[in-house]
């Protein structure tokens, strides 16, 4: 039997690809704070208390002042730039109603209908 | 002994449970996806299993970020389904077997894979949407308890291609040495190619996915040999989550019979698929 943990090929290493965030560690520590805001967003009583006040709420959970702007003004790639995981950026998205494709409009360029027929048409290449 | 008798491979995509939970599944844009999944209902309706291991990862509702456990396996006689943020899906919360997931875990860290020991969790879709591709109308209780393995592949570094396997194998010796008779069934959930963020949001891959839908039957060690970069290049970014079905292949034997599998898309902004795998040992002659 071979060993499970010693010498094998790792299959690891760094990844780089175009037009790919990856969500690291680095990425991790620097969105901490506003990831774990957004998860707070899973229940009535937390989104009735950011609504009413969400600068206030932000910074109850220390966001930078960058990450706090980027929520105020729903600058979902800012969001995604200052270390925000897209499932928890999703969590107030959804808030808003705003759906994965309207975010994914906002991340190409394009409008959620032109997004949304991109992915009927078998999905985006490249 | 335990054995497994299937694998189910599928997607688990939030938006699928929502379409069932919602009456959509005769849509237009919904249909070819859930007629895609009657043949495998119809096979595991006839096979069902005392018990299931489903190999998933959580989205930001059952864990946050305060500790990103690379494997995780849950020990608990009951997991609440998680509120996600608008309400509880309305489906039976999740019977544990902790009594198996104590052998598997003593098993596996025995093996060298050390998991991490979740005694409480809320299960979110990434569990449950496959429980309901497996049965869409469980009633008051699923078929069976479940034991919950979870993996990271949300935050880099994910777990190997190789690893994964690795478990898997681990985990089929693991239920193989389990002092009951039990049969199990083994779920590997997500993929296949999507990316939700980037300029790249929106990719699709659909011969990597054929190739890897061939490959997980028939060559699963080819699978292990891509690293985390071809995953992501090749899948997407959240495609890369495909490496949790090599840890359900590899609780399998080397040779198993492909009961029905189906491609889709889109479901959401992802490429969705189920494959399933007879587990039995072929009749002898």
């Amino acid at each position: 039997m071979s060993s499970p943990t010693a010498g094998a090929p790792t299959g690891g290493g760094r990844v780089d690809v175009p037009g790919t965030p990856i969500f690291d560690g680095a990425t991790s520590r620097r969105g901490i704070r506003m990831n774990k805001m957004f998860m707070s967003l899973r229940t009535a009583e937390a989104r009735e208390r950011f609504t009413a006040d969400e600068a206030g709420y932000c910074a109850s959970f220390g966001l930078s002042a960058e990450q706090q702007r980027a929520v105020l003004d729903r600058d979902w790639q800012a969001m995604i730039d200052l270390g925000g995981s897209i499932f928890y950026v999703y969590k107030l998205a959804m808030m808003d109603g705003r759906s994965m494709q309207y975010l994914g409009g906002v991340f190409t360029g394009t409008s959620e209908e032109e997004f949304l027929a991109a992915l009927r048409a078998g999905g985006r290449r490249g | 002994m335990a054995e497994v008798i299937w694998g189910l491979a599928t997607s688990h995509v939030p938006s699928i449970g929502a379409a069932m939970d919602r009456g959509k599944t005769e849509d237009a844009s919904w249909k070819d996806l859930f007629d895609g999944y009657a043949p495998a209902r119809a096979w595991l309706a006839e096979h069902r299993p005392d018990v299931a291991i489903v190999i998933y990862n959580d989205h930001a509702n059952g864990i946050d970020l305060d500790v990103v456990p690379t494997f995780a396996i849950g020990t608990s006689d009951h997991y609440d389904v998680a509120d996600e943020g608008f309400g509880k899906r309305p489906v039976p919360d999740v019977v544990g077997h902790p009594e198996l997931s104590l052998h598997l875990l003593e098993s596996l860290v025995d093996e060298g894979f050390d998991l991490t020991v979740f005694q409480e969790l809320d299960v979110d879709h990434g569990l449950t949407v496959p429980l309901s591709v497996w049965t869409p109308d469980p009633g008051e209780a699923w078929p069976c308890p479940v034991v919950p393995i979870l993996v990271n592949v949300i935050q880099y570094p994910q777990p190997t291609a190789a690893r994964c396997y690795a478990l898997g194998q681990a985990l089929g010796r693991a239920i193989a040495s389990f002092p009951q008779d039990l049969k199990v069934g083994v779920l590997g959930t997500g993929g296949m190619s999507h990316q939700l963020a980037g300029a790249r949001a929106g990719f699709i891959n659909p011969e990597f996915d054929a190739m890897f839908m061939e490959a997980v039957e028939t060559d699963p060690e080819r699978l292990t040999a891509l690293s985390r970069q071809d995953y992501v290049r090749e899948a997407g970014s959240e495609g890369i989550e495909m490496i949790m079905w090599l840890v359900m292949r590899g609780a399998m034997r080397a040779e198993v019979t492909k009961v029905h599998s189906h491609y889709f898309v889109p479901a959401s902004n992802t490429a969705a698929a189920v494959a399933l795998f007879d587990n039995r040992a072929p009749a002898t002659a």
